[in-house]
């Protein structure tokens, strides 16, 4: 698969679902502790939320890395944009920054 | 890695940064660091994070696994 394709699908996918996190094993089995960070965080701000697991696909693991030009996983995109990984994720949360974010572009919390 | 060399990388690019590493496990392999510049002012928590990660030249997330990264301005 060409770099062109990966970064298709990663487009389609940052945009078909308002809440994305690209992320190491699954919200049951998280294969890595920043991931794990991340799924706990996103379930406190109760909010519905689609995964992608990278270990899953090679592709996508590269291929995220220079969409988003992040070197690391996990990572969060919140309608299309990104937001960035665990440690950003984890500041926000602490400062309510990201329930903030959800709520202004409309992402419901529970 | 060394902390020190971390340490050095990032001041190299971010020449003002106040840079403090934490050695997390005591293993050279998990650390954490803060690192505060005037010149992040104005600039989204993303950006400041991937000039860091710019200044570790590629070794974030290869030899790098482990380094939990805290941006701020001077007070």
């Amino acid at each position: 698969m060409t770099d062109d394709d990966v970064n298709a699908r990663i487009s389609q996918a940052v945009n078909a679902a308002d809440v994305l996190l690209f992320m190491k094993g699954t919200p049951l089995f998280p294969q890595c502790g920043f991931s794990s960070r991340a799924i706990a965080i996103l379930d406190h701000l109760g909010v519905e939320y689609a995964t992608i697991d990278v270990l899953q696909d090679a592709g996508i693991r590269q291929g995220i890395k220079a969409f988003s030009d992040w070197p690391t996983i996990p990572q969060l995109y919140v309608k299309g944009d990104f937001v960035g990984g665990s440690d950003i994720m984890m500041e926000m949360y602490e400062t309510g920054e990201l329930a903030e974010l959800l709520e202004e572009k409309g992402v419901t919390t529970a | 890695m060394e902390s020190v060399e971390i340490e050095r990388m990032i001041r190299e690019a971010i020449p003002d940064a106040d840079v403090e590493i934490t050695d997390l496990a005591g293993d050279g392999d998990h650390y954490a660091a803060r690192v505060v510049s005037e010149t992040f002012r104005g600039q989204p928590r993303v950006r400041q994070h991937q000039r860091v990660y710019a200044a570790l030249g590629g070794r974030m997330g290869g030899v790098l696994h482990a380094l939990q990264l805290t941006t701020a301005t001077p007070d």
